[in-house]
């Protein structure tokens, strides 16, 4: 489905490079509420493992409730935000990943730089807690 | 595109692209908001990983579990949600240019995403009533900062969205105001991708720490 329906799009055709506003590709009915009813469950699952404790350890449950976050965003991404790796000719998807990469250092570098530093330099704050 | 080369024929070579096709107002719009929207992404990257390394220093004062209700998390979640699916309801009504079904469902994830900016506030009024303020330790400033730029974002797209729905009753669907829903489709569903990290590893996380 394009924002240009049907006629006006001859322009477009001819040259692939004029990715307009057009490749800008928009979910359907059917996408929208696939996309809703995976976000439901994989948001009702984490809060059921928490709250109701159900796996009665902190480590998987944490685990467990990253992993469905990252399929989540997947979720999002390509259901509400429609990620293809087509759109104005894969720039946005080349985008995203710089951002993935960028995020992923940003995120792992200051936690385990942090987490050292802690450990080494400061008394754990488990003995400061309360 | 064609570049015309020396030919026998031609006396003179012509170094540039000869056919000069037109780019329409608005051709890369789409991109250039994604752009800015990875941009976005990057900052709330920066705040999480602030979050990741102060989050646990408590200075004896209340710790996640203290704090947290994970109901209204969940109920605010669920807001947030629902606010992302209308929106793309509106968009569906929009692409079948149904003017007023298409304010119709603008208007109603604005009012979900007031009640989500409601509940938020809520929160941050009975922590910091409970005496849970920013300045309490480095996790609260680092929760504040957080959540409470997400809650500014969303605000923002409230605005955003008032103003369109008045650009839309003045002067209808067209392309431009497409355009415009468009960039605050992608802004919207961007913030509801956001909380996913908020609520998993700012709440859940918390809670089970």
């Amino acid at each position: 489905m394009t924002l240009n329906s049907a006629p006006v799009d001859a322009h477009g055709h001819d040259h692939g490079h004029d990715a307009h506003v057009a490749a800008h590709a928009h979910g359907t009915l059917k996408s929208y509420l696939i996309g809703f009813g995976l976000s439901v469950v994989l948001t009702a699952i984490p809060f059921w493992l928490v709250m109701g404790d159900v796996l009665g350890n902190k480590q998987v449950t944490g685990l467990v409730i990253m992993a469905f976050a990252a399929v989540q965003i997947v979720v999002h991404m390509i259901y509400f935000l429609h990620m293809t790796t087509s759109a104005e000719e894969g720039w946005t998807m080349m985008a995203l990943i710089f951002t993935i990469v960028m995020v992923v250092i940003a995120l792992s570098g200051s936690l385990w730089v942090m987490y050292h530093l802690t450990t080494n330099m400061m008394p754990a704050h488990d003995m400061i807690r309360r | 595109m064609s570049v015309a080369v020396a030919t026998p024929q031609a006396a003179e070579p012509v170094f540039h692209v000869v056919d000069e096709h037109a780019h329409p107002e608005g051709a890369s719009t789409m991109l250039g908001f994604w752009i800015y929207l990875m941009s976005d992404c990057l900052i709330f990257a920066i705040l999480f990983a602030t979050y990741g390394v102060l989050g646990g220093n408590y200075a004896a004062g209340p710790a996640p579990k203290d704090l947290f209700d994970l109901k209204l998390v969940a109920l605010n979640t669920a807001m947030l949600l629902m606010s992302s699916i209308t929106y793309g309801f509106a968009m569906l009504t929009m692409e079948k240019r149904h003017v007023g079904a298409t304010q119709m469902w603008l208007a109603i994830t604005g009012l979900f995403g007031l009640a989500f900016l409601s509940i938020e506030l809520y929160e941050f009024h009975h922590m910091i009533h409970e005496g849970a303020t920013p300045q309490r330790s480095a996790f609260l400033s680092s929760f504040f900062t957080l959540v409470g730029t997400h809650g500014l974002h969303v605000t923002f797209g409230i605005v955003w969205l008032v103003t369109l729905m008045t650009q839309v009753a003045r002067s209808g669907l067209i392309e431009a105001n497409r355009r415009r829903l468009m960039c605050l489709s992608m802004f919207w569903h961007f913030l509801d991708v956001v909380w996913i990290g908020v609520f998993t590893f700012v709440y859940l996380l918390g809670v089970l720490r």
